[in-house]
């Protein structure tokens, strides 16, 4: 599969599908909310478009939405696993990288493997995909965890985000309120 | 001549961050270079015209995962331009975050990052996967520390509760107090890394280090102390730029830190533990003579075993704080701004961490210099290179990659301020 199609596509139906469905986008009910749910934006505040997730999660907090808590990260695995183990609905926001255009919104069920090449890694830390799957190794992946990944096009220090990412956070705040079938306060 | 190229298997995100090759020639490894990146030059250029009082909150973000370092630094390099002494309850507040760190980001390296290396797997997942109850353990371990940082500094990714003069605000000695049984049971945890570390298969290998850190008269050293050596450097932190020197190498755009007129230098765990060896705890002590570790360590596949020992050390004196608190009267003493120079070094996990600044009579920031321990210890991850793999090199690609990157990882160098993204190339020729 190429990354641009990677880029496009969601994720295939869960087997059973019922899930799946139930929380497809604008399906969530606050009449059946989900137990302790999160939003989670990661990044570095100065490295130009890796701040993306917590800008989001900083607009989201302006009017947090009914029900869940949003919390801002660095992104580091120890921290993050902390965090999954208390929630069971969880939505996280990042910058990652594909090849399709910058802004471009990516959503990713972590119920299957996240794409490896999308976000950062390196031999000396763990970074989005290593904490999800370490996570699911200790039986400790939320019920639901789904990805936004938001196409970076610098991670420059002190750049500020480029403007098509600058363009794609009023979308990405509503595609995670849809998500999450949120009312807002 | 045909070049065998061998790489990390990941797309990096930022690309030129970090890289490290290693040039073998007639059975020998000729060269290791190893480019980091480093974003403290950024963040430099960043505080210049900005106001004294800024200085903590701006260098915390240099990285996430030692920001009390950073933090520490810039305070008493500004307190020392400002003719400011904190003590009492604040200094102990201060070593108390200090411990924070230190068990946080120790417990990560060991249990994450650099445990899998000497148990043959790929990474924490596979070592997850059989042994879920050990990683477990180490999640727990940093979480104590994340807790100890929260309380005192505020938050614990980019603490805010840190000032010139103290802190905003102190935390009340009931608060530090329901921390103590936590406290207990992450000494309980570190003793048990200590003893499990001690079981891994080190190499045999040793090298004869320039080993420097802080050293104070009556304690394992963090916030305050001389700059010292095991070959007879002793000096103040003001005259830390008359004794290194910062050099540009060919092939790195980092700086590279050495002894003037001598060289490299080692910093970081082993140093601080091979020069302070008689300011551990007796707990502390007692642990890293039963893990088979001599007073001075110099092999530094034992690192991972001298990290585990300080966790031990850090929640040891975590409690003894917690204990003997006593609330200060004010959170902060007065600060009376005035022109100066500033100098400070303290030890983050990863060793000496130093801060020069040059203030105007309004606290506006006219210079900074901010040295971090991997570019100070950058000199000698390639000396370790060039010597240390020597006897692996007819091993596969792989299994030789391999190797190099558990080397590097010795160092544990800071995911932000140097091999965030490192690129790994094997050159056979």
């Amino acid at each position: 599969m190429t990354k641009s199609k990677i880029a496009r596509e969601f994720p295939p139906p869960r087997p059973g599908g019922e899930r799946a469905l139930a929380l497809s986008p604008g399906f969530v009910s606050r009449a059946q909310p989900p137990g302790p749910a999160l939003v989670i934006g990661i990044g570095h505040p100065d490295r130009g478009d890796d701040a993306v997730g917590r800008i989001v999660a900083g607009r989201l907090n302006e009017r947090p939405p009914v029900g869940f808590r949003v919390v801002e990260t660095d992104g580091e695995a120890a921290k993050l696993i902390d965090l999954f183990g208390g929630a069971d609905d969880v939505i996280i926001v990042d910058a990652g990288r594909s090849g399709a255009a910058a802004g471009t919104i990516h959503r990713l069920d972590a119920a299957f493997p996240l794409p490896r090449p999308m976000f950062a890694m390196s031999s000396h830390a763990l970074g989005l995909v290593e904490s999800v799957e370490l996570a699911r190794t200790l039986g400790q992946l939320p019920e639901r965890c789904i990805v936004f990944a938001v196409e970076a096009a610098r991670f420059d220090l002190g750049a500020g985000l480029s403007p098509a990412v600058a363009e794609a956070v009023d979308d990405v705040v509503a595609r995670v309120l849809e998500e999450i079938g949120a009312e807002v306060t | 001549m045909a070049r065998k190229t061998i790489k990390v298997d990941y797309l990096a995100r930022v690309e030129g961050e970090g890289a490290l090759t290693v040039t073998i020639r007639d059975g020998q490894v000729k060269e290791a270079q190893l480019r980091i990146f480093e974003p403290p030059r950024f963040f430099e250029a960043f505080l210049r015209g900005r106001a004294f009082s800024e200085a903590p909150d701006i260098t915390a973000r240099i990285c996430g995962i030692c920001p009390v370092a950073y933090q520490m630094s810039a305070v008493h390099a500004m307190e020392d331009a400002l003719g400011v002494t904190v003590d009492g309850p604040l200094r102990e507040l201060r070593r108390l975050i200090y411990c924070g760190e230190w068990i946080e980001s120790h417990t990560l390296h060991i249990y994450l990052l650099h445990a899998p290396d000497f148990l043959g797997y790929e990474g924490a997942i596979d070592l997850a996967r059989d042994h879920p109850d050990i990683v477990e353990r180490g999640l727990k371990l940093k979480k104590a520390g994340n807790a100890l940082m929260t309380l005192t500094g505020g938050r614990e990714v980019h603490p805010i509760n840190v000032k010139v003069g103290g802190f905003y605000k102190a935390p009340r000695r009931r608060d530090l107090a329901a921390m103590a049984d936590d406290i207990k049971r992450a000494r309980d945890m570190a003793l048990a890394t200590v003893r499990w570390t001690a079981t891994l298969d080190f190499p045999d290998r040793q090298r004869d280090y320039e080993l420097v850190s802080l050293s104070h008269a009556d304690e394992y050293p963090m916030n305050e102390g001389r700059i010292v050596s095991n070959r007879g450097l002793d000096i103040a932190a003001n005259q830390y730029d008359a004794h290194f020197e910062e050099i540009h190498v060919a092939h790195s755009n980092a700086l590279q830190a050495r002894i003037r007129e001598r060289g490299a230098y080692l910093v970081g765990p082993l140093a601080r533990f091979a020069l302070n060896f008689d300011k551990l705890t007796p707990l502390a002590r007692e642990a890293a003579h039963a893990a088979g570790i001599a007073p001075v360590c110099r092999n530094p596949y034992q690192s991972i075993v001298v990290r585990a020992v300080e966790v031990l050390y850090a929640c040891d004196e975590a409690l003894r704080i917690i204990e003997s608190y006593r609330e200060p009267d004010r959170p902060s003493v007065p600060v009376a701004v005035r022109a100066g120079v500033g100098y400070a070094a303290t030890e983050a996990p990863r060793g000496l961490l130093y801060h020069r600044y040059r203030i105007d009579d309004e606290g506006t920031i006219l210079e900074a210099q901010i040295v971090p321990p991997t570019s100070q210890n950058q000199a000698s991850v390639e000396e370790d290179l060039k010597v240390l793999i020597n006897g692996w090199l007819d091993l596969p690609d792989e299994e030789l990659r391999h190797r190099c990157e558990q080397t590097v990882r010795n160092y544990d160098p800071c995911i932000s301020c140097a091999t965030h993204f490192l690129d790994l190339r094997i050159d056979r020729g």
